[in-house]
């Protein structure tokens, strides 16, 4: 492994200003139990790892009047283990208590998992479905991204040589609204998905007045399927979600690997999107 | 070359203030810096749990640290878990319960199980099943492993 | 029915007494391999092969020896020619041509994760940093990874010196069958004809690994007297010792191996990977070096277990008598011949009797790791086949599947198709006790909307082995006694060893503190493996221990000045036989050795032939979802035949560790290859291993037939236990979807396939 350096950023300029001194050869550490692991097997050659969870910003954890407000270095147990959030957002329960083991939560977070921009991250399509916003810190001041748009290819996102992703916001639920990830796994814990489906309804009765269906590991990049546009304005019903089930594989470009095969994802896409559409609903009711 | 840093922290109840690497691994930095050996290395990549020590009251894999990042910290090892000359009662069902063979991974999980039973005195089976699946062991079927904790919880 | 016979007749055998070694261990203490630091230590790094088949055309290691920390740069230029002589580890052999170049690649590596160079440096990173600077060239091969393809015409041929043998007679040309060889009984085809039903399938298996927690590793010093030091973590010391002083060209007595703690090996850990390397370092830059594998090698470039192809053919009568049965096993070696085929072939058949049989077993090496013994090696793969193919003969025929095994059971005096006639065996005792067992029953429930469940039955033979050990025990003068043993205990053997001497002297276990000593310690005493240990070291411990009372006798008489025949020892008391008074316990005895002649040493070499086989029988209940294909295992209980279980809770463990192990080989576990025959899953985020969120409680069932080859009737237990658990989940997974799986491991692709193929 490289030697590099490690900075312990103690605001938010001191990182960027780390980080763009590096430039390339340098990143952001937040849980560590991607990056560390990727220096070391060569992924990329660091001169500095930038420390940013003693930065305030990246530690926020705000429930507001309208909006949630989530540090970047927030660890998922912050997330489950807050009562408050559980209950308004338990489909950021649903992938925060299934990253890694107890020992990765204890560090890992959302922020890092958008980071590492992985196409299997539990963690991106439980934002996607909740409309999250990124805010990016840069050397030109700070930037938003709806994270729908965050990630570019495997491993590769909008953060440019200098950048830091900050925080990310989303809306407060509203009456009626009810999200759930589930993923498929061959163990029950430590493993990767081999699909990973999140969805989010707007209920008004039975009628969805709008959705959002986002797809894990079957594709280059995290998707936002147009599988729940199509829902909008329909009742919930076991027909309705099938054929959400069948747009949602439609908009999937996945590859066989060590961990599955096309066919074998995209059958899970439509188990998983009609199951969570299922619990999503549900909770959509309980939340009313 | 890039230089050591200085680390200030709390180890296993005692202050300690050394030199280390900046890139160095805290479980790197536990073995070979400090001497405390009783943290293992299986996998050196977050899936085995082998490394697991309680930091600031969480309990981490610490082959995905750094030394340098305990600075500030309170870190507890294997090596602070009995009193002296009383075991911690976890270790005690553990011996009493067979629940070790090779011993490899015993450290990590008895850091584990200490921290869901300090959290959660009375886990259910699968509770406790759930916690410890980020400690990989291969010479029990962790059957005696489960019991070892319940048996801990139930004579707290 | 369980025969429990030991009940009462011991003090010691078949307590459950806190281990030994347990406290070091739960309190981070015991040093393990990687844990021994020296002074001036260096740390090494192996630079590897990124490819499975490729000749290396040059190797430049100069900007890696100029780099500032470096103390020396190896590769195969550094190692002397190696011998061209097979030698027995116990469980399994090794060639020293084909050990040397497997710890390093000469002109070809054969397999991805071959090591091409290595470097001692003054720290991790240093080394592994100048060992990226060594620039190798290479001409990449065309790879072959599977048996089937290895086997045919105009193959990749891996070992361009290899001589193959069929049936005895030697290959002309080149070619990747190390070895075809045949057991032949009855007349099958006769006993076919005599069949109502026959049944026969192909089976294909993939490779998995032992998947040890510890990654391997080892240290070593080269003194200025030619002296070599090593430790290591390892499951037979003398084994290591004989593998390193191989691979050096040195005399077996100049080479000291010091077994640290071992954290896991079922098997794995008999063959010698970095020793070898480190010594040579060690010699080139005058200092100790220690190298660690990372996990990537452990499955990379260490022993698994083989893939392979099968064939079994079953005739039965009517009334469920089997009449013929034919195997065809295929097993890939790995790089170097070696695969456990000639296991496999031994153990297949040999849960049953069965009149007329052959075997026919293939030895084939491919661009993969040289396998390595796991737990029963071949066994598993073998039991598979076979208990998957009788669980379909007794769906045909409609008979209990326990029933229809207790039926056609092998007995003692029944001939093993491999030629051994079974002494005492404890099949059929084993499959009542699952027939009478709580779990077997118990009628499965009914399973949760949109799942299926199902239950399955299998039994596995496993013939365990003899072999070497020496243990002595010196009496201290307060009465405890220092045991000390050649066989480096992995899972709690110091315990189960030291119980047996203390039944012996009569003394509380804790009394005697058993030490694993060092190649200079003790004398020759073979691997921790075959299920040897307990058996056989326990064995020496019992002879060791009755040769300390033979001389307390003595003793005894010598203080109450009468003849030694004169004095008794029962329940742990010397007495005289003519006088009552006259009575010293073994306590009070130790305390008068000084005046009677000085320290009293009992000591024992043996090498038992009476390894009884062992029997298992399990019963898995599975969940299935099948719109995901994921399978969970809701209730496992295994059942086994133990002889005598001299430390319960440790037997039980084994029992339930192997059958751990087995339905992650079931389930989930392979070795992944890609088109460049590259392994792209090492890693245990990819090699799914199961964790305690997988798992249910595994309930055991201890059957006790004791061994008439051993003093208190012990038979092995580590390795049977293995060998039923990926049939016994195949037919519990029949009998959820009524589909038969044939290829390992039944994952949830596999489900889904099969399922959608089904529709």
């Amino acid at each position: 492994m490289h030697p590099f350096e490690y900075v312990r950023a103690k605001s938010v300029d001191e990182a960027v200003a780390a980080l763009a001194k590096h430039g390339e050869r340098a990143r952001p550490l937040a849980g560590g139990t991607d990056v560390l692991v990727m220096a070391r097997a060569g992924r990329w050659e660091l001169d500095a790892l930038v420390d940013i969870k003693h930065i305030p910003e990246t530690n926020i954890v705000e429930l507001g009047a309208s909006e949630f407000r989530l540090g970047a270095a927030v660890p998922c147990y912050r997330i489950y283990e807050d009562d408050e959030i559980s209950a308004k957002f338990p489909c950021l329960v649903d992938t925060a208590s299934i990253i890694g083991g107890i020992q990765i939560q204890s560090r890992a977070g959302l922020g890092g998992n958008l980071c590492n921009a992985s196409p299997s991250a539990d963690g991106i399509g439980p934002l996607i479905v909740h409309h999250a916003t990124c805010v990016i810190a840069g050397p030109n001041g700070t930037r938003e991204v709806a994270v729908e748009d965050f990630c570019t290819g495997p491993g590769r996102s909008v953060i440019g040589n200098g950048e830091l992703l900050v925080e990310m916001k989303m809306p407060i639920p509203r009456k009626g609204f009810g999200a759930a990830y589930e993923r498929f796994t061959p163990r029950n814990e430590m493993d990767i998905a081999i699909a990973g489906v999140a969805s989010s309804v707007q209920l008004n009765g039975n009628i969805i007045e709008s959705a959002r269906i986002a797809l894990a590991s079957v594709g280059p990049t995290p998707i936002l399927s147009s599988a729940g546009d199509q829902l909008a304005g329909k009742e919930a019903t076991a027909e309705n979600f099938s054929a959400a089930a069948q747009a949602a594989i439609a908009d999937t470009s996945p590859i066989s690997d060590m961990r599955g095969t096309v066919e074998q994802r995209k059958h899970l896409v439509g188990v998983l999107t009609r199951r969570t559409l299922e619990r999503a609903v549900e909770r959509a009711r309980e939340n009313n | 070359m890039v230089e050591k840093v200085r680390v200030r922290a709390t180890l296993n109840g005692e202050p300690v203030d050394f030199l280390v690497a900046p890139y160095t691994s805290l479980l790197d930095t536990l073995r070979d810096e400090l001497g405390l050996t009783g943290t293992k290395e299986g996998c050196n990549d977050g899936n085995c749990g082998a490394c697991t020590v309680n930091m600031d009251g969480r309990i981490v894999d610490s082959c995905c640290v750094l030394g340098a990042e305990i600075d500030g910290s309170t870190v507890e090892t294997i090596e602070g878990m009995a009193e002296p000359g009383k075991l911690h009662l976890l270790q005690q069902t553990f011996l009493e319960e067979a629940a070790l063979q090779c011993g490899i991974c015993t450290p990590g999980f008895l850091v584990s199980a200490k921290a869901l039973l300090e959290k959660e005195p009375h886990p259910s089976e699968t509770r406790i099943r759930f916690w410890l699946s980020g400690n990989l062991c291969r010479c029990t079927g962790y059957d005696k492993i489960v019991k070892a904790v319940q048996k801990a919880a139930e004579s707290a | 029915m369980v025969t429990d016979t030991t009940k009462g007749k011991y003090n010691v055998i078949g307590t459950r007494p806190i281990r030994h070694d347990g406290y070091d261990k739960v309190t981070g203490r015991a040093i393990y391999g990687a844990d021994i630091t020296l002074p001036g230590l260096l740390q090494g790094a192996i630079l590897r092969s990124p490819h499975a088949h490729a000749r290396i055309k040059s190797i430049d290691t100069s900007a890696a020896a100029a780099m500032p920390g470096v103390h020396a740069v190896i590769t195969h230029t550094d190692f002397p020619a190696a011998e061209d002589t097979l030698v027995d580890l116990g469980e399994g052999a090794v060639n020293f041509r084909y050990a040397s170049n497997n710890v390093m690649a000469g002109d070809k590596v054969l397999y991805r994760g071959h090591p091409v160079a290595a470097v001692a440096a003054v720290d991790k990173n240093t080394a592994l940093e100048a060992a990226s600077l060594i620039k190798v060239e290479y001409e990449v091969l065309k790879p072959v990874t599977k048996v089937m393809d290895a086997m045919k015409p105009g193959a990749p041929i891996v070992l361009e010196d290899l001589e193959g043998q069929d049936l005895g007679e030697k290959i002309d040309g080149q070619t990747n069958q190390a070895n075809h060889f045949r057991h032949e009984f009855g007349d099958v085809d006769k006993g076919f004809a005599q069949a109502d039903l026959v049944i026969e399938h192909e089976y294909d298996t993939a490779m998995v690994h032992q998947g040890y927690i510890e990654p391997h590793n080892a240290t070593a010093t080269w003194d200025e007297d030619d002296r070599i030091t090593v430790w290591t973590s390892t499951q037979g010391a003398f084994a290591a010792r004989r593998q390193i002083a191989g691979v050096l060209r040195v005399p077996d007595s100049q080479v000291k191996v010091i077994p640290l703690e071992i954290g896991g090996g079922f098997g794995g850990k008999i063959p010698t990977y970095l020793e070898p390397v480190a010594a040579i370092l060690a010699r080139k830059s005058g200092r100790p070096v220690k190298l660690l594998m990372e996990r990537t090698s452990v499955f990379e470039s260490t022993g698994p277990t083989p893939g392979s192809w099968m064939h079994v053919k079953v005739g039965v009568k009517n009334d469920g008598t089997i009449t013929a049965a034919t195997a065809d096993l295929r097993f890939d070696a790995g790089a170097y011949p070696g695969s456990p085929v000639g296991a496999a072939a031994m153990c297949v058949f040999s849960a049953y009797d069965i009149p007329n049989t052959r075997i026919d077993g293939y030895d084939i090496v491919v661009n993969k790791p040289k396998t390595a013994a796991y737990r029963a090696p071949g066994a598993t793969h073998a039991a598979f086949a076979m208990e998957t193919v009788v669980d379909e003969i007794c769906e045909k025929i409609g008979m209990d599947p326990l029933e229809f095994r207790i039926q056609n059971a092998a007995k003692e005096g029944t001939r093993r198709a491999d030629g051994p006639i079974h002494p005492k065996i404890g099949a059929i005792e084993t499959h009542q006790a699952a027939m009478q067992s709580d779990h077997w029953k118990t009628p499965l429930e009914n399973a949760p909307d949109g799942k299926l469940r199902g239950r399955g039955v299998a039994t596995g033979y496993w013939f365990n082995i003899g072999l070497k050990s020496v243990v002595t025990i010196a009496v201290n003068e307060d009465g405890t006694v220092a045991l000390t043993e050649g066989s480096t205990d992995i899972g709690g053997s110091r315990a189960s060893i030291a119980m047996m001497a203390a039944e012996v002297l009569g003394i509380p276990v804790e009394d005697v503190r058993p030490h694993v000593a060092d190649t200079e310690g003790i004398g020759y005493t073979d691997v921790t493996g075959g299920s040897r240990t307990t058996y056989a070291t326990g064995y020496a411990a019992h002879d060791a221990a009755q040769d300390v009372v033979t001389q307390l006798l003595e003793r005894a008489a010598k203080l109450w000045d009468v003849e030694p025949d004169e004095v008794e020892f029962s329940n742990g008391s010397y007495q005289s036989k003519s006088d009552p008074e006259l009575r010293l316990s073994h306590k009070e005895l130790s305390s008068k050795l000084g005046s009677t002649g000085g320290p009293v040493v009992g000591t024992a070499s043996v090498d038992p032939e009476g390894a009884g086989g062992a029997y298992s029988t399990q019963i898995a209940d599975v969940e299935i979802d099948p719109e995901t294909g994921k399978t969970d295992v809701i209730r496992f209980t295994v059942v086994q035949d133990v002889g005598t279980a001299i430390h319960p809770a440790y037997v039980e463990g084994q029992m339930q560790g192997a059958a751990a192990q087995g339905i992650g080989w079931a389930l989930n576990e392979e070795y992944f290859f890609n088109d460049d025959g590259q392994m792209v899953n090492s890693s245990f985020l990819d090699y799914r291993m199961p964790t305690s969120y997988d798992l249910p409680e595994i309930e055991t069932i201890i059957v006790e037939v004791p061994n008439p080859g051993h003093p208190f009737g012990v038979r092995g237990v580590g390795e049977v236990p293995i060998v039923p658990p990926v049939a016994a989940i195949a037919n519990a997974i029949h009998d959820a979807l009524g589909i038969r799986f044939r290829e390992t491991p039944i994952n949830p692709g596999r489900i889904r396939a099969a399922l959608e193929a089904k529709e």
